[in-house]
């Protein structure tokens, strides 16, 4: 135990004698936490349509006028012509045109149904596809108010008794629990302190031990009486003991500046954030035991942790991934905890609830750790 | 020339001796396409949904059996009660909830009139959204079709097309982020770190001493990393070509072309870091925090600029990420030339002027 005392304070005097670190505590999350969380944002603001009204009717004018009513669409030009708008597109500056036909009127009078022709620009697909989703809504809205009106109502056969009622309606009401403005900065805040907590327990844990490799000093240490779980446990506990005061420092500042929910317990947050930690810094060690320089531990980490991250449904949930990443991903520590944070953060769940996460992440932990130990030896090969 | 190539020979050893971070290099990308190209989407594909059905009636029972059937959709769990909501919601196991009120079907027979909630878990806001449009459409098309079959009721039917993408696969949005990335890690972090490294190690004095000029030395240092990243952009393009089937629309010459322009620039900013920085650790961490980060965040690589607050925004415009990704974006999807990105070219050529002119300034020949 003394030992691994004086190594702690080894540890934590290098650590701090470092300029470097200060900043990387202190600065870094809050940069993080700004820029990520402001730039992260899939909240869709503006999609600049253009629309080519050919039928300039009372029908169209309306069914336009929804569009510019709709908070999501900017409408910067009418154009007339529909190859006008399609070069507007061509040169990126138009998202979505929107085509309606000269008889779009007429149409609906003779024939009850009109087509409207939405091109998008698709090559942000998410984009797109929640764009559709808006027109097609908006033209629902607009057919509902016309059936309402009556205006374009072809006069049903006569004699069947019951056919001339009035349309069936259907008030659809949403409520948005747990963030009913959908504010996508309460979905991001957590996300982003996962990557601190990832960030500061992987590299700098990992970087840290490469580095006495690289320097040769780890070699004093190995001929030295001290026993391996004592060196191991001098390295890992500052840069968790480290991990934990980003997170609280990170969670201040998600708290002050940007006001997220804190709904849950928020021992219970650092209690998971602990076993997360074991984990992830278990991954740190091995990546370090099987490279040479910090050149290569640092690839190596950036790789793990880019899939890792990307995976855990830091920008898009898990839902929509494919079957097979979603089983994958029960082999990936960061989801686990990414679910965690968030659940506990926004909507107060409780242990019981988390039952199966914490679990899961026992058992990680206790097997990353343990495989990590017994690859890292004393010997040099 | 003779020295030049003996370098550059050095420099390859260097690079290759190290499988590991061979591996990783070319393993990168590859993971990248196939992590945005099959992983990252917003496609909803199975909605745990919780079910509180206060009438139970044929309506209603049709209105959950097209939910289900639409393939979005599954129904996890029947609830009796506004409380067990909650706990629904807590554990997770549904992400919404379709609650029909008493005497559903009645209501919108007598009085053409009734009420459904439709109630999600919006700690994932954005997949909230999603899903409540989705479910609303579904609900809505079942009314519509119920009301066109009985009175053949007028229609909108919008007609829509996908430029460009009309399968809208992610993917296509992401092939020029990740080819500016891994063009990033290779030009400047790799660089960067490995000139580092030498002065860590003494071996770069040892260079300057000696009778090669310094650009022969930075030309040397910098040479196999123009091929590395070269063969990674062959290798991005080629990949997305066959295994997402995205093809490059506009030209392939011009398209390698901006790529050798911004592996420069990237070259050139690596240098400069290298200049600043005394060891491998400052390095990494500079062109981590400068470099990577912006051009993974602030470069419209996965979030669309024109969301950003306005000071990001800002930021954005001095990011070279920025113009590389749109110029790609128009050669490689809409197939667009030149013509179409001449002013970002000259952005990219005008950046690269001015930092290989400070990069070779500060580059110091002495301690």
């Amino acid at each position: 135990m003394r030992i691994i005392l004086i190594f702690l304070k080894k540890e934590f005097a290098q650590i701090f004698r470092n300029k470097m670190m200060l900043p990387i505590i202190f600065v870094i999350p809050l940069v993080q936490l700004l820029i990520l969380v402001n730039a992260a944002t899939m909240e869709m603001k503006s999609i600049r349509m253009v629309i080519v009204d050919n039928d300039l009717s009372m029908a169209s004018r309306r069914l336009a006028s929804h569009f510019l009513a709709s908070k999501f669409f900017v409408i910067d030009n009418y154009m007339s012509s529909a190859i006008q708008a399609q070069q507007l597109m061509q040169d990126g500056k138009a998202d979505v045109v929107l085509c309606i036909n000269r008889d779009f009127e007429k149409q609906l009078l003779n024939e009850s149904s009109a087509k409207v022709q939405a091109t998008f620009n698709a090559i942000n697909g998410m984009v797109a596809g929640i764009a559709s989703s808006y027109i097609q809504a908006i033209m629902a809205d607009y057919q509902a108010e016309l059936i309402q009106s009556g205006r374009y109502n072809r006069p049903v056969s006569i004699g069947v008794a019951g056919t001339n009622v009035a349309p069936a309606q259907l008030n659809i009401q949403h409520r948005f629990w747990y963030n009913p403005e959908l504010n996508y900065k309460c979905f991001m805040v957590p996300g982003v302190l996962v990557v601190l907590v990832t960030l500061v327990g992987m590299f700098l844990a990992g970087l840290n031990l490469v580095r006495e490799k690289e320097i040769g000093t780890i070699e004093q240490i190995n001929v030295t009486p001290v026993k391996k779980y004592q060196f191991i446990a001098g390295k890992l506990i500052p840069f968790w003991i480290l991990a934990l005061i980003e997170l609280g420092v990170g969670l201040t500042i998600g708290k002050l500046i940007f006001d997220i929910p804190i709904e849950g317990s928020l021992f219970l947050l650092f209690a998971i954030a602990a076993i997360y930690l074991v984990i992830v810094l278990s991954i740190g060690l091995f990546v370090a035991t099987i490279t040479e320089t910090q050149q290569q531990a640092m690839f190596i980490m950036f790789f793990v942790m880019i899939i890792c991250i990307m995976m855990s449904g830091i920008f898009t949930s898990v839902e929509t991934m494919p079957n097979w990443a979603q089983m994958v991903n029960h082999l990936n520590p960061a989801y686990y905890f990414m679910r965690v944070i968030r659940m506990i953060l926004l909507k107060g769940s409780g242990f019981k609830d988390l039952l199966f996460e914490i679990s899961c992440m026992g058992i990680y932990a206790v097997a990353m750790l343990t495989l990590a130990v017994r690859k890292y030896k004393k010997a040099v090969a | 020339m003779k020295t030049y190539l003996s370098l550059v020979k050095k420099e390859f050893h260097h690079i290759l001796r190290d499988k590991r971070t061979m591996l990783i290099l070319f393993g990168i990308p590859v993971a990248l396409m196939l992590l945005f190209g099959f992983v990252i989407t917003n496609e909803i594909k199975t909605i745990g949904i919780a079910v509180l059905d206060q009438s139970n009636d044929y309506t209603t029972n049709q209105i959950v059996d097209r939910l289900e059937s639409s393939c979005y959709f599954v129904v996890k769990q029947r609830i009796s009660n506004y409380g067990q909501l909650e706990s629904v919601f807590k554990s997770g196991a549904a992400k919404l909830a379709i609650v029909f009120e008493q005497q559903f079907d009645y209501n919108l027979q007598r009085n053409r009139k009734a009420n459904v909630q439709i109630i999600a878990d919006a700690s994932d806001a954005n997949f909230a959204n999603l899903s409540v449009s989705y479910a609303t459409a579904v609900i809505r098309g079942y009314i519509n079709d119920k009301n066109v079959q009985k009175s053949g009721m007028l229609q909108i039917v919008p007609e829509v097309r996908m430029a460009y993408n009309p399968e809208l696969k992610g993917v296509y949005f992401f092939v020029p982020g990740i080819m500016a990335l891994i063009l990033m890690l290779i030009s400047a972090l790799m660089t960067s770190v490995s000139i580092v490294r030498e002065k860590e190690y003494g071996s770069m004095d040892v260079l300057l001493v000696s009778p090669v000029r310094p650009v022969e030395i930075l030309l040397g240092k910098v040479t196999p990393y123009i091929l590395l990243s070269f063969i990674n952009a062959f290798v991005i393009v080629v990949l997305g070509w066959s295994v997402f089937g995205l093809p490059v629309a506009g030209s392939l010459f011009l398209l390698f072309f901006e790529c050798f322009l911004f592996i420069s620039l990237a070259l050139s900013l690596g240098i400069l870091i290298s200049t600043i920085a005394d060891s491998q650790m400052v390095a990494m961490f500079v062109s981590a925090v400068g470099l990577m980060l912006p051009t993974i965040l602030l470069s419209g690589f996965i979030f669309p600029i024109e969301n950003m607050p306005l000071i990001l925004q800002w930021f954005c415009n001095i990011m070279p990420p920025k113009y590389f990704i749109i110029i790609l974006k128009h050669i490689m999807l809409m197939g667009n030339g030149l013509k179409e990105v001449w002013k970002e070219t000259l952005i990219l050529l005008s950046m690269n002027l001015f930092f290989i002119l400070l990069a070779i300034k500060k580059f110091k020949i002495r301690r």
